[in-house]
This record gives C-alpha cells, sequence and structure tokens, in this order.
C-alpha cells in the first residue's frame, strides 16, 4: 500500500539549549535526571522568554528512569515553573530517546494538535538504580505478606549468599547480551575499521570540542548552572580531552573485547551526566508571538534492523529514508550532526553510506547513498567527547545542527543517530528563510 | 444572632460554628453561651450519642479572641469575669455525658485551641492551612480558657510550656505526634471522620497512650522532678526576657498551681491572673502593635495596586538574595542579576541553603523547595528584564553607582516598571535624578536578614506617583512585610533615629563608658542586642557612611557628630565582617562574639574605664533616639505616630513592651519626658534639644494617641 506523505502544518525549532555536560560523578553528582531536566527546561525558559503557561505539551527524553520519577518529564516541568495544565509526558527508546521528544512534539504540531512544545531529554549516570537480584527482589516481595515474626526464619531460605551482592545494570543488549562495544568491535572488524582509524577519529572529536569551547562557539547553546552543594559556576562541559593524542590513545588497552579488540575506553563515549531542550513551534505560533525560528523541522525517519547483526547502523538506515522525505540527497546536505556511540560506528556508518553494494543489498537502492564531506561533519565535536547523556543527546544534535546551518550559512542539516536495540533516527532540519 | 446551627445526622450533633457576618470565628462569650444552651438541649435527647463541634468558615476553626474587649476594659474585674465565665462553659463540656469531638481545619488559635482541649477528642486536617497555637504569651496575656491546665496533661508539661511561652505554631502531623490531635485527616474526610468517632467513643470510651519521651515522662512524673522543669523554664525566661514580660512567669505559675495543687486551684489562678496579665502595660502595647501591625496588612492605596509577577534585583548579596527569596517564596518570579558567576553562586547558595533548611525542618517538601528556587534566574545580564513590572536594586551603597545602575537598567525595562532603590539611607531624590521617569522611583529598604526581619520601610519622593506606592506596598505586603510608607530625608526614618543612638553610644565609651556595659544596659532596657554589637554587626564602615549622611542634618541642629567611628574606620575597622570590630569573634567557631576587643579603647581615651550607671545610659539612648524620632514626625518624614512605633519595633528591635517611641513618650507623659529632656540638654547640649513637636504636647498636655 502506498503510504501517502502528510506534511500538515510547518514546524519550527525557535531555539534550544543545554545544561553543560559532564562526566558522570563529577559536578553533577549529587543530582537526579529530575533535577537536571529541571534545570534544562528552566534554562530554555530563561533563554526564550517563552511564558510557560502556553506551551501546550513537555516531552523529554531519559533512558535510566529513577521509579520515584518514571515521568521525569512532568516533575522536571512542574518543578522549572510550568503551570500544572501544562501535559507533560517521557519517552523512552535509548540514545535517540531525545529524538523522539522532538520528532513526537512535530507530530503534535504537524497535526495541529498542539502549536508550542518542548521537547529534549535528560540523563544522569550519576544516579543509576541499584537493584537485589531476583532471588531477593521475590523473597522481600513475599516478606510483605508475612504475618508473624515465626515467617521471617523462611527468609533466608533459597537465597546464596552471591544474590545479596547488588546488581549494577550494564549497557548490554537485552536480545543478544553483548555489550554494546561487544558489537562495535564486531562491526569494525567486519568492516576493515582500523584500531588507528577509530583512535584518529578520537582524536578529532575531542580537539574539535575543545577548539569550539575555546573559541567560546559552544557558549551559544550552553547555558551556564550553578547547582547545590557548592554553586561554583559550571559554564562549559568537562568531557573532552584537550590534551590527548594520537599516542595516548595507542597506549589504552582494548575495553571489551580483549587482546585483539579495536574498541577502547578512548575511542567510546563515556558515561555522561545532562539535559537539553529545544522549543518547537508552529510556524504562525512563532510569528503570532514574534519569535524568529532558527530552523525548520522538514522530515525524519526511524529505522530498525537486527541486533544481533547490525546493532550501530541506525544512521545508515535511517539517513536514506528521511532525505527521501525531504526529497533531497546526501550532496544537498550542509551540516552533518551524527550521533558519536564509538568512533568505530560512525566510521562504519559513513563507510556503508558511501557503499554500491550496502545501499543495493541493503537499502534496495541502485546507488550509493555518496560521500560525506568531513569538513561538514561534527565540526564541534560529538558524542565521543562533549558527551553523551543517552536521554538528551538528541536534543543537543538538534540545536547544534540549527545552529550550525546559521553560522556556517548552510540551507539543510542532517541529525543521525543509533540507538539500542538496532533502531536509527534521521532528522533533516531546514534553515529558516530570515536567517 | 446566632453563632452556631445544630444538626442531627445519624445520631450525632452536628454543632456548625459560623460568626454571623465575619470571615472568622472569634472567641466569645456569646459563642460559648449559645453552645452551651445547644449542649444543654441535646444532654438529655436519647436521639443523640455523640456531638462533632466544627467550623463553617473557609480556612479557620476559631481565629482566638476578640482584643477590643481586653483593650477597652479599664479594671481586672470584666477581664478575670471572662476568663471565669469561660471556664464554667468548658468544663461543663469536659463533664458532658457524651462524646464531644472537635473537627478542626484552618486556623485554630488561643481560646479557639482550648475549646478543642475541652472537647473529648480531636481531629485535624491535613490542609496547610491548618495551625494550632496558644500566642496569648505574644500579647502579654495567658491561655486563660484552661488551656495551661488541660494542655500540660494532654501534651506534657515540656511540650506545653514551649507552646504557650514560645507561642508557636503546630501544625497537624507534629500535633498528633504530639499528642494535641488524636487523628489526622484529609478535609473532604473531616465530617464523617469526626462523625465516626463521636459513635465510636459513645460504644467504648478512649484509652489515650502517652506519648511522651520516656525521658520526658519520668521527669514530669513525680511532684519533685516537675520542680526541677519549673525552675528550669523559669531561668530560661528570666535570660530571655531580662524579667521586662510577666506573662511568661505567670503561665509557669498557672501550670504549676494546676498540676501541683488541682484543676480548681490553676483554674482559680488562671482568672485572676488573666485580669491582672490584661491590666499590665506590657500587655496593652503588645496589643496595641498588635492592632498596628494589622491595620498595616491592609493596604490604603489599594485600588491603584498594579500588578507584580516579575522582579528584576539588581545585586546578589546579602540584601539581594534575601529579597529575592521573600519575592520567589510568595509566588513572584525573580530576575537576580549580579556582574560575576561567583557573587550569583554565593547568593544562590545561601538562598538554597535558607530553602534547603525548611526541607530539613519539613515546612517544604523537596520538589515545593526545587519549584520556589526555579522561580529565581541568577544571570549576569539583562535578560527578561523587559518583562520585570519591579526592579529593585540592591547594589553598594554609592550615590554615584546607584545612579549609573538606574541609567542602564533604565533602558532596558518597560515603561511603566517601578524602579526601587534598596537604600538604607541614600536620599531617593538624589538617586531619582538620573532617572527620565523620577515619578517611578521609589525607596524600599529592607533589613538584615530580610527573609527574618519583619519591615519593610517604603520611601515615597515628591514626584513618586501614588500608583508606585500603592505597588510597591502591595509587593511588601505579600513579601509577607509589615509596611511603613515615609517621605524621602537623610536616613529617611530608621537610619535616622538609629543614627543619634549610634553617636551617643560613642559620646557614652569616649567619656569612659565601658562596652560590655553599655550593650548591657540597652538590652536589659529590653533591645535584642545593645548598639556597639549592632555596630560590629552591620560593619563600622556601614555606621561611618550612615553618621556622613547625616551629619549635616545634626550639624544645622547644632550637634557636632562624634568623630571617633570614621578614625576607627581609618585604622580598618569594619566590625564583624574582617573580624576587627569592638568585639572580638572566633574564627574557628563560626565567627562566634568571644569578648571585648580591648584594643579599641585606644580610640576612646584608652583602657582606663569609668563605671556609668544603666540607668543613665539607658535613659540618654533610649531618649536621644525618642527625641528623633518626634522631629521625624514633626517634619513630616513620618505620616502617623503608629507608623514611627512599628518602624521602630519591628526594625529597630526598639522593645515591644514600651510600644515604641511615640507610645513610650505617652506613657510616660510628655511632659515627664520634656523635662527629662531639657536635663539632659543643661548638661549634654544640643543633642538633647527637645523636638518642638514633644514641647507642643507638653504645654497643651495631648498625647499622640487619642485615649
Amino acid at each position: 500500500m502506498e503510504r501517502e506523505q502528510h506534511d500538515g502544518r510547518k514546524v519550527v525549532l525557535i531555539d534550544g539549549c543545554r545544561i553543560p555536560f559532564l562526566r558522570s560523578g563529577s559536578g553533577y553528582r549529587d543530582l537526579t535526571s529530575y533535577d537536571l531536566g529541571r534545570l534544562a527546561l528552566k534554562a530554555l525558559l530563561d533563554r526564550t522568554q517563552i511564558e510557560p503557561g502556553r506551551v501546550d505539551r513537555v516531552i523529554m527524553g531519559t533512558v535510566i528512569a529513577r521509579l520515584a520519577t518514571s515521568n521525569v518529564a512532568r516533575e522536571s516541568a512542574l518543578a522549572a515553573g510550568f503551570p500544572p495544565h501544562v501535559p507533560a509526558y517521557t519517552v523512552t527508546l535509548a540514545c535517540i530517546s531525545a529524538n523522539v521528544a522532538i520528532t513526537s512534539g512535530t507530530d503534535l504540531i504537524r497535526t495541529g494538535q498542539a502549536d508550542i512544545v518542548v521537547a529534549g531529554g535528560t540523563e544522569s549516570m550519576s544516579d543509576i538504580p541499584i537493584c537485589y537480584r531476583k532471588p531477593v527482589r521475590r523473597k522481600l516481595l513475599e516478606a510483605q505478606r508475612y504475618k508473624g515474626p515465626m515467617d521471617f526464619l523462611e527468609f533466608p531460605k533459597g537465597i546464596g549468599l552471591k544474590d545479596l551482592l547488588p546488581e549494577i545494570p550494564s549497557i548490554a543488549e537485552f536480545s543478544t547480551g553483548r555489550a554494546m562495544g561487544e558489537d562495535c568491535d564486531r562491526l569494525a572488524a567486519r568492516l576493515g575499521i582500523s584500531r588507528e582509524a577509530q583512535d584518529e577519529y578520537a582524536l578529532r572529536s575531542h580537539l574539535a570540542a575543545s577548539r569550539a569551547t575555546t573559541e567560546g562557539v559552544l557558549r551559544g547553546e550552553i547555558e551556564p548552572v550553578r547547582v547545590p552543594p557548592d554553586f561554583q559556576s559550571i559554564a562549559v562541559d568537562n568531557g573532552f580531552r584537550a590534551d590527548t593524542s594520537l599516542e595516548k590513545l595507542k597506549s589504552l588497552k582494548p575495553a571489551f573485547v580483549k587482546k585483539y579488540g579495536t574498541v577502547t575506553a578512548g575511542n567510546s563515549s563515556f558515561l555522561t551526566d545532562g539535559a537539553a531542550a529545544t522549543l518547537l513551534m508552529a510556524e504562525d505560533a512563532a510569528r503570532a508571538l514574534g519569535y524568529k525560528p532558527k530552523a525548520r523541522i522538514r522530515a525524519y525517519a526511524y529505522s530498525a534492523q537486527d541486533p544481533g547483526e547490525e546493532l550501530l547502523l541506525g544512521p545508515a538506515y535511517a539517513t536514506p529514508k528521511a532525505l527521501d522525505a525531504a526529497g533531497l540527497g546526501l550532496s544537498d546536505i550542509d551540516v552533518f550532526e551524527f550521533h558519536e556511540a564509538f568512533a568505530g560506528q560512525i566510521l562504519a556508518n559513513i563507510q556503508c553510506l558511501a557503499s554500491e553494494s550496502f545501499a543495493r543489498e541493503k537499502l534496495g537502492r541502485a546507488g550509493r547513498m555518496g560521500d560525506i564531506p568531513m569538513e561538514k561533519f561534527n565540526s564541534l565535536g560529538g558524542s565521543l567527547s562533549l558527551g553523551h547523556p543517552f536521554g538528551a543527546t538528541g536534543a543537543r544534535l538538534v540545536t547544534t545542527a540549527a545552529n550550525r546551518l546559521i553560522r556556517e550559512n548552510g540551507t539543510f542539516a542532517l541529525v543521525a543517530a543509533c540507538a539500542a536495540g538496532a533502531m536509527g533516527n534521521a532528522i533533516v532540519l531546514e534553515r529558516w528563510k530570515d536567517h | 444572632m446566632t453563632y452556631a446551627q445544630v444538626e442531627l445526622r445519624d445520631g450525632v450533633a452536628v454543632i456548625w460554628l459560623d460568626q454571623p457576618g465575619e470571615k472568622v470565628n472569634k472567641i466569645s462569650l456569646d459563642l460559648l453561651d449559645g453552645f452551651s444552651e445547644i449542649l444543654h438541649r441535646i444532654e438529655s435527647d436519647p436521639a443523640v450519642k455523640g456531638v462533632v463541634l466544627i467550623s463553617r468558615k473557609a480556612d479557620n476553626f476559631i481565629a482566638g479572641a476578640d482584643l477590643d474587649q481586653f483593650r477597652q476594659a479599664r479594671d481586672p474585674d470584666p477581664v478575670e469575669a471572662l476568663s471565669r465565665d469561660g471556664h464554667v462553659i468548658l468544663n461543663r463540656m469536659t463533664a458532658f455525658p457524651k462524646p464531644i469531638v472537635a473537627a478542626i481545619h484552618g486556623a485554630t488559635f488561643g481560646g479557639g485551641l482550648e475549646v478543642a482541649l475541652a472537647c473529648h477528642y480531636r481531629i485535624a486536617t491535613d490542609d496547610p492551612r491548618t495551625v494550632m497555637a496558644l500566642p496569648e504569651v505574644r500579647l502579654g496575656l495567658l491561655p486563660a480558657g484552661g488551656g495551661t491546665q488541660r494542655l500540660p496533661r494532654l501534651v506534657g508539661l515540656q511540650n506545653a510550656l514551649d507552646m504557650m511561652l514560645t507561642g508557636k505554631n503546630i501544625y497537624p502531623r507534629q500535633a498528633k505526634k504530639m499528642g494535641l490531635v488524636d487523628d489526622v485527616v484529609n478535609p473532604y474526610a473531616l465530617l464523617h471522620a469526626a462523625k465516626t468517632a463521636a459513635l465510636g467513643l459513645a460504644e467504648e470510651p478512649l484509652e489515650r497512650k502517652k506519648k511522651r519521651t520516656l525521658l520526658a515522662g519520668l521527669l514530669e512524673s513525680t511532684p519533685f522532678s516537675r520542680r526541677l522543669v519549673y525552675k528550669k523554664a523559669r531561668q530560661m525566661v528570666q535570660k530571655t526576657t531580662r524579667g521586662n514580660y510577666p506573662a511568661p512567669f505567670r503561665i509557669i505559675d498557672c501550670v504549676e498551681a494546676g498540676l501541683e495543687r488541682g484543676l480548681a486551684e490553676g483554674e482559680k489562678m488562671e482568672e485572676k491572673t488573666f485580669g491582672d496579665l490584661a491590666m499590665t502595660p506590657q500587655s496593652r502595647e503588645l496589643i496595641q502593635i498588635f492592632f498596628g501591625m494589622t491595620a498595616l496588612k491592609k493596604n490604603p492605596l489599594r485600588e491603584q495596586v498594579r500588578p507584580v509577577r516579575k522582579i528584576g534585583i539588581l545585586g546578589a548579596g546579602l540584601m539581594g538574595s534575601g529579597i529575592a527569596s521573600v519575592s520567589a517564596a510568595n509566588d513572584m518570579d525573580v530576575l537576580l542579576r549580579d556582574v560575576s558567576p561567583e557573587a550569583l553562586g554565593r547568593g544562590e547558595k545561601a538562598l538554597w541553603r535558607e530553602l534547603d533548611e525548611k526541607v530539613r525542618k519539613r515546612i517544604l517538601t523537596p520538589f515545593q523547595r526545587d519549584r520556589v528556587f526555579s522561580r529565581i534566574s541568577g544571570q549576569e545580564g539583562y535578560r527578561g528584564f523587559e518583562k520585570a513590572d519591579l526592579i529593585i536594586e540592591a547594589v553598594f551603597e554609592d550615590l554615584d553607582l546607584k545612579k549609573k545602575i538606574l541609567r542602564e537598567v533604565e533602558a532596558v525595562i518597560k515603561e511603566d516598571a517601578i524602579f526601587a532603590s534598596n537604600t538604607s539611607s541614600l536620599p531617593i531624590t538624589s538617586i531619582a535624578e538620573a532617572s527620565a521617569r523620577p515619578d517611578q522611583v521609589i525607596g524600599m529598604h529592607y533589613f538584615s536578614p530580610v527573609p527574618k526581619m519583619p519591615l519593610l520601610e517604603i520611601i515615597v519622593t515628591a514626584k513618586t506617583a501614588p500608583w508606585v506606592t500603592a505597588t510597591a506596598v502591595d509587593t511588601g505586603i505579600r513579601q509577607g512585610k509589615t509596611v511603613i510608607v515615609v517621605n524621602d530625608g537623610p536616613g529617611f526614618y530608621t537610619t535616622r533615629i538609629l543614627a543619634p543612638l549610634l553617636n551617643e553610644t560613642l559620646v557614652l565609651l569616649n567619656e569612659g563608658a565601658d562596652i560590655e556595659d553599655v550593650d548591657g544596659a540597652m538590652r536589659q532596657f529590653g533591645y535584642p542586642v545593645g548598639p556597639i554589637t549592632l555596630l560590629d554587626e552591620v560593619g563600622i564602615d556601614v555606621g561611618v557612611h550612615v553618621l556622613r549622611i547625616l551629619g549635616p542634618l545634626f550639624e544645622r541642629r547644632g550637634i557636632q557628630p562624634d568623630e571617633s567611628m570614621e578614625v576607627l574606620f581609618k585604622a580598618g575597622y569594619r566590625g564583624r565582617k574582617n573580624n576587627r570590630g569592638f568585639y572580638r569573634y572566633d574564627p574557628s567557631g563560626g565567627g562566634r562574639k568571644k569578648d571585648v576587643n580591648e584594643e579599641v579603647y585606644a580610640f576612646f581615651g584608652g583602657s582606663k574605664r569609668v563605671s556609668i550607671g544603666e540607668a543613665e545610659i539607658q535613659k540618654r539612648l533610649s531618649l536621644v533616639m525618642t527625641n528623633e524620632a518626634a522631629y521625624c514626625l514633626q517634619e513630616g518624614i513620618l505620616n502617623s505616630p503608629r507608623d514611627g512605633d512599628i518602624g521602630a519595633v519591628f526594625g529597630l528591635g526598639f522593645p515591644p513592651f514600651l510600644g515604641g517611641p511615640f507610645r513610650h513618650i505617652d506613657r510616660l507623659g510628655p511632659r515627664k519626658v520634656l523635662a527629662m529632656m531639657e536635663d539632659l540638654e543643661n548638661i549634654h547640649g544640643n543633642r538633647f534639644k527637645p523636638a518642638g513637636i514633644l514641647r507642643d504636647m507638653a504645654t497643651e498636655n495631648k498625647r499622640f494617641y487619642d485615649g
């Protein structure tokens, strides 16, 4: 059945911002994802001066939910000053959770259900829930039904000592049991992507982030914060290594596939705390309120593959779909903002997009997608260097892409990212005509 | 008039308290009589198994007593009778054969709580408006409806003394914990819960478990150990009041009489003491202040108030963050600007700590704290200032700086925004010279620490528009402040009357007075801190600044201001802030005051001190300030003696039991005060030249207050 494309109303990005992304366990160690979300939403309100009561929806992505704030969007929004009547909900799709928040918001506006949407994401890796193992959890729940003290004698039965050790969630693919880094190692080996190429890409990312920070380019999208307990000013990201070098990167041991692997801590993204938010509006709403949009959300697409084989190729699959929907080719894109889970993953996706056989065999297309001009690619750093708070990265990518379009005088930007479950997302932005 | 209606529901007589034509129920004999009459009717009605006492008002059970009845009484007898009649009715309630349940929602103060105490069971709602207290002590009185008797029996001696000696508020969960109420329910379930409780009690009488800690239980169980508690309490009261307030002692007496010699004895003492206390000048002054404060909660210009939703505050120092705190806590959005992230961080940290403290005390939930904190946007620029309705500058006390900041901010704010200066002494008229819209410039003088100090002194110039004044007053009231409006002049009112007191303090030191003698005398007089400690606290630099601003004014009256503070300042003394002041501070002990810094005596004629009598110190320091207040009224700085009294008590800590400078003159008698002033003038010269208005009052034998 032929699907019809419904463009509906035009959706524009007014602005976006994030709080500085910090290595987990550093400046935000006493905060939760709720706190970070609240800070990012408050920053967006301050920055755009939008009256929070006029917002129709707040959508936030997150991956590792705390039980107490399972709908973290709602709690963060209320605490940030959104009045109770503004609905807020949380979406989750691994590393593209914020992408889902933004595309859901886009659809709400496009179909006339909302005029103004705040979409973003929040993540704290300093506050991950640590659980008892299943046998203890089962016993604890059973114990709630105990009547007398004698019943408690039953408690230790069937629990081994090692069951009492806490269970720390690992970033492993549920369906395959493999850590994501292992999959990246497999993918790099399969496509012949060398350790040197990965290290070189990682170095590039760190140096780009460092340069963008020193030159103040990122200042335009980062809102400084001061947080408990000491309220020192936090104005820049702290994850990138300005002083790293190929030698240093080369010296690191493989992190996942011991001995022969190519994926190291140096060419992988690190655990990060952070949050980001964007303000989306219907074109007419923006005009009525006197806002000058930065970009239009032109099109987006999602993809999904077999998690066993193509866990990290989301961008290569989602990009053609989104470009088709926008009626554009890869060569029309002036700004590329891809999520860097691993250097190997980025290089693999670039390679696939450039490959004839990938296009033919996997995408069912006659010709290859094309080569990505690297000077247009992640030129301000990426998840490898700026950090990757799972639920928030998508909002950073979209905001940076829009800002780069304006600064680099481009027309179209492509945002793409992969996610656990072998899912992918791509979003096409078009610079707003007044800029 | 009917104060109560009764309806029979499911075997329970529900008595609705509803004082006609009022928003609140007030305790009065009429109310109690109506109630008593109903009880009489239903006592023998077999259909009635229990009784529920509940209010029809939205946010109060019984909000206390009508204070006018004490104010008008000329002798103790009628007041005593009030208490006696109350006892008769409340004792009848307690002895009523059917259970009476108090269903408490909203404010339950004083006599209202005593009515609840006389019931057999109490259920309170968990609503934030439900607050219980016995605040009589704050008016120089005591709980005379059996409160001193029933409360210790219910919640224990120490809890009861704490409540009655401080008058503090008790919230529902706390009340349940200490046994003041038996249960806490949501507001919608109150009536049902109370009825169910009444029927349950009718079936099976209650055995109430004592909720005291082991230690408290032991301490309160024997007459001998209780004697220790009374003794300790009396010592505490003596220490905090220095014997200036009789009521707390009388409360302890009544509790002791009741617990050791029986309820009847206790009530008899309650009646007698109540009548006596109502006649004390302390109680009259405290009630007068209460009336003044209540009157000031109403904005006379409320029709002209324009909405203030967003406040821009310039400067995140102690004052700026304090103003931000009281604004955000009262639903205003705040833009807090300072020049550096470090300064902002310090201000925000102070704000956060204050809010977090409330979380620790369970006054706020962490979420409520976050929400209040989110109302404050700390920033280095003027973002959002175009939406601010009111700008309050709290930058360094420097006229040129304030003018510069005014010009700067006026370029970015909207045309009808108000510019307020939080200065303690700079003339608002001079600041307004920098403005293109001087009619929208006003002074808002807060006191430090802002969240704790109740006064806001608003200063208007000849050009300030009435709507601007109205809006500033409204904002202050919303921030929880007691607001007085004064006219512009050097030091306005509060700083101006403080200046001669500080000056006279320096003169005394130069005469050889001992630092601790001066502070001690004034604390004994009733000030919370002595003037020299105050100087150290606010800073010697600030003191110098104030005396410099006011110097010319005093010189015109032929007074040569003391210059020793200027010398101290030039020698690097700043007070507590740089640990170089009149006292020494312990840097390791959180900056606690240690002892007198003997080296400052070098600036006041050397270490040899002479003894100056307490009465002499008190007379000079109190009269020099009181006289200056009279000048302020005479010159039109003050609009009324009431404003002057409230300003001195709430802003400067003038002893509340003296009622303020004008009440003080009235009580002593203007003639006597004039005579004292003339004596002092003869000895000390122009510093004590009586204000003309004082002379007029004395010759015409008039008083500042009527009646």
